[in-house]
């Protein structure tokens, strides 16, 4: 499927995918993605449950292999460069590809700025000159994020001690203030309310001026809201690929629009 | 099962006969307290209560008697502080590495074989640090007397390694998943995941297993009976003879001592401080315990 | 920003490497050290050994009369601690599962299982020795042995009543059967295995307890064997206690022997004990 020229354009993708393969154990859950995430946009990737959705994006920051007999095939280039190649520190990865994941997850034994900073400081990166540099970082990943205004009082506060929304921006914070290049965002609205989950949007279109954006969702209607490009998996296959718009109003596989319909998933 | 097999006054019995055994169980804790205070208190009206802290002698078995418990304290402090800084990094590493580097294979052959080490008797324990640790120790600190608290806390905290490992594993294994993966996705490596994120989250279950071995050293015997030596003095010096509070019970209770004198009623006193003692460090346990319960 | 490996996670394996020191030193030093028990009491290990009384002459003396005693001590606590405790178990499991007595009961239980032995030693002594008047007899060490192992006996037999699924209770009432019916021909027998195992881990601790019988006044020279519960008696640990304690070198040899007793016995009754569970457990399912 050489849908991968529907999402390049003048510039090189971010990411670009070449039949990526993955199992647990015996079992493949990901059939030959070939795929190109553009840059500074937010690409959707929608299908049932089970389809691999949240496997596809673990694959992108080598998270996938952390889980006992997986295995991933394929080349995953982020701007040029195969993350799966002999010699690359999946850990250092990690730190251009952050993620957000579907349960929000503060560390409980930090305070909101401890939170926010722990990226840096878990990974060594904190930059010298502390005391006022530490605020800044702060309170421009607190802003990216959103969420300043509500907690630039409540710093110093639990990170738990948050409401679940709050929580989850949070952990958007403390996923950009190590300036990654891409945030994966998997099924980041699923465990909160209609208004939180408004704000997390919101927060997608402002996010994709300056990073590239890969949201996993079970709501389509988010994806239609969120997304400029939207990639459609059926059974661990990636069944159509292009712009959100063309997706939704006259998608060109006949699953797609059977999804897209609610005939089923 | 025939209906009318069923005699309800022989229910009624069975039931009373049931609560009954239940109650033994509550009136084993009234007894040791009953006891431990009448005999106390029995003693206090022959001694005043403010000798035991501001004596700094423990001898009421000489002419001369003095009943400063202090040494005593002393000695069980001492023993049980030398315990606690083998068992808790040995014990800690221990349950680190079941938790979060060994592979299940090595986690069921590892956990049953560290469970070994907590059966054994401490009696087996304090042969062991009398014949081994202490002449081995003495190789390295001619010093050394042949009764000493060093050999025996050493002994005992090898013997508390289980009780902190598999204590702080489960404090360990019951820190959400979820967080490890959000210090990964941040691009941080296995060690400060380990030590800045999972550790802190299972700190109050690990403090709880730690405050456990702890009463546990204190109320143990055996080992400091035969090893640590029976002269009360109040030091901190790990290389000579001293009497922890058990081991002045056990002394004791050799003798011939009569009932109803103050040297029997002082094996009481002794025992109602030990008593209190492990109490409060048990009940600090279950408080941090509950908090760990409670995690996100 | 480049993403090359800069150099193998040396850090990460230097404490893999420390952790399994961790392990291993405790496991590596106590193998050490049961090896040179071994060979300590090799020498003496002879039937004479087996067979014969305490003497002031080291290597003459033998570990019959502790050998009987423990004998006697464990059947006797057996005795009294396995009734109490299973009838507490069935009480707390069956009858008052939420009430507040239940919840009063369970936190005694735990607190008793922290309280050290040398405290109910004492207890012992002042209820069993000197109120009741037994003296230093078996049964005042039975007696205060079993409330020692007490808390172990209600814990277990506690889990293996959990195991019986409550669907089974709920047949037999639906069938007309009263509380104890139900218990006493049901659920007590499939819970059985699991109480028969717990119970004898439990006694199996008891077996190398020494400092409560320190104090309930078991004695440390008996150069007689127990003649009935009010006999005065010796044990196994108290045994090996009053070797170690003696000045003597020679002495230390039979302390290593009577070990290697001690242990076997433990071993011995915890091997009892699963291979009881497996027996009644292929029968029962």
């Amino acid at each position: 499927m050489a849908l991968a020229e529907a999402g390049e354009q003048a510039d090189t993708p971010t990411f670009s995918v070449r039949q990526l393969c993955a199992w647990f154990g015996d079992q493949r859950v990901l059939h030959g993605i070939n795929l190109g995430i553009p840059r500074h946009e937010a690409t959707a990737v929608i299908g049932p449950s089970g389809c691999g959705k949240s496997t596809f994006i673990r694959c992108l920051n080598r998270m996938h292999e952390l889980v006992p007999a997986a295995r991933v095939e394929g080349q995953v280039c982020l701007e040029g460069v195969d993350v799966y190649e002999r010699g690359i520190d999946p850990v250092l990865l990690r730190r251009r590809v952050g993620m957000v994941f579907q349960k929000p997850n503060p560390f409980p034994s930090m305070s909101v700025r401890d939170n926010v900073l722990a990226g840096l400081r878990l990974t060594g990166s904190m930059p010298t000159g502390r005391g006022a540099r530490e605020e800044q970082i702060v309170e421009r990943a607190l802003s990216q994020a959103a969420l300043w205004d509500e907690v630039k009082d409540r710093l110093d506060d639990p990170g738990l001690g948050l409401s679940g929304g709050q929580q989850q921006r949070l952990c958007i914070a403390r996923a950009l203030a190590v300036s990654p290049d891409v945030l994966l965002m998997d099924e980041p609205c699923s465990a909160l309310d209609p208004i939180a989950s408004a704000k997390i949007e919101d927060l997608i279109h402002s996010l994709k001026q300056s990073y590239t954006i890969v949201v996993v969702t079970h709501s389509m209607q988010q994806a239609a809201r969120v997304s400029d490009r939207t990639a459609f998996f059926l059974a661990g296959s990636l069944i159509e690929f292009d712009t959100t718009d063309r997706i939704f109003t006259s998608p060109k596989d006949s699953r797609t629009e059977d999804y897209i319909t609610g005939k089923f998933g | 099962m025939r209906v009318d097999d069923a005699a309800p006054w022989f229910e009624r019995m069975v039931e009373l006969f049931l609560c009954g055994c239940a109650l033994i169980a509550v009136g084993t804790t009234g007894g040791i307290a009953l006891v431990l205070a009448l005999e106390t208190l029995a003693f206090f009206r022959e001694v005043s209560p403010s000798q035991l802290l501001m004596d700094s002698q423990w001898t009421p078995l000489f002419a001369e008697k003095h009943f400063g418990l202090w040494p005593l304290l002393a000695g069980t402090c001492l023993t049980s502080a030398i315990a606690l800084l083998v068992a808790l990094p040995l014990g800690l590493l221990a349950a680190i590495y079941l938790s979060e580097f060994a592979s299940p294979l090595v986690r069921r052959l590892l956990k049953p074989a560290l469970e070994l080490l907590a059966g054994i008797p401490a009696i087996v324990y304090g042969y062991f640090a009398l014949v081994f640790v202490t002449p081995a120790l003495q190789r390295v600190i001619p010093e050394l007397a042949g009764f000493n608290s060093l050999g025996a806390g050493i002994v005992l905290g090898i013997m508390l390694i289980p009780m902190i490992s598999s204590l702080s594993e489960d404090a360990l294994f019951a820190v959400p998943n979820g967080l490890r993966e959000g210090a990964y996705a941040l691009g941080a490596g296995r060690l400060p995941t380990i030590f800045r994120v999972v550790l802190p989250s299972a700190m109050s279950g690990i403090a709880a297993s730690v405050i456990l071995a702890a009463s546990r050293a204190v109320g143990e015997t055996m080992i400091v009976s035969i090893a640590a030596g029976q002269q009360p003095r109040l030091t901190l010096d790990p290389r000579v003879p001293v009497e922890t509070m058990t081991a002045y019970i056990v002394q004791v209770s050799l003798g011939d001592t009569p009932a109803g004198t103050l040297e029997y009623r002082s094996v009481f006193v002794v025992g109602a401080a030990l008593f209190l003692i492990t109490f409060a460090l048990n009940a600090l346990s279950c408080r941090f315990k509950r908090r760990f319960g409670g995690l996100a | 920003m480049h993403m090359q490996r800069t150099g193998v996670r040396f850090g990460e394996r230097l404490f893999v490497g420390l952790c399994l020191l961790g392990v291993s030193l405790p496991l590596g030093l106590l193998l050490v050290l049961l090896g040179a028990l071994v060979k300590a009491g090799m020498a003496r290990l002879e039937g004479n050994f087996l067979l014969a009384y305490p003497s002031r002459h080291a290597n003459l003396a033998g570990i019959l009369p502790a050998l009987v005693g423990s004998l006697w001590l464990i059947s006797l606590t057996a005795l009294l601690t396995l009734p109490v405790g299973v009838g507490a178990a069935i009480y707390l499991e069956e009858y008052q599962r939420r009430g507040r007595l239940a919840r009063w009961v369970e936190i005694n239980i735990a607190n008793l299982a922290g309280v050290p032995s040398v405290v109910y030693g004492l207890l012992g002594l002042a209820v069993f020795v000197r109120q009741l008047g037994l003296g230093r007899s078996v049964l005042a060490g039975a007696a205060t042995l079993a409330l020692l192992v007490l808390p172990l006996v209600i814990l277990s037999a506690r889990e293996a009543l959990r195991t019986v699924p409550q669907s089974l209770r709920e047949a037999c009432h639906a069938l007309g059967a009263t509380r104890w019916q139900a218990i006493g021909r049901v659920v007590l027998p499939m819970a059985l295995p699991g109480i028969l195992t717990g119970s004898i881990l439990a006694l199996s601790r008891a077996i190398g307890e020494t400092a409560p019988l320190i104090v309930v006044g078991a004695l440390t020279i008996v150069t007689f064997l127990p003649d009935g519960i009010h006999s005065p008696y010796t044990a196994l640990p108290m045994q090996i206690f009053a070797w170690v304690s003696r000045p003597q070198q020679e002495f230390l040899a039979n302390a290593a022997a009577g070990i290697v007793v001690l242990l076997t016995c433990m071993l011995l009754v915890n091997g009892i004990a699963i291979w009881l569970r497996q027996r009644l457990q292929v029968r029962a399912g």
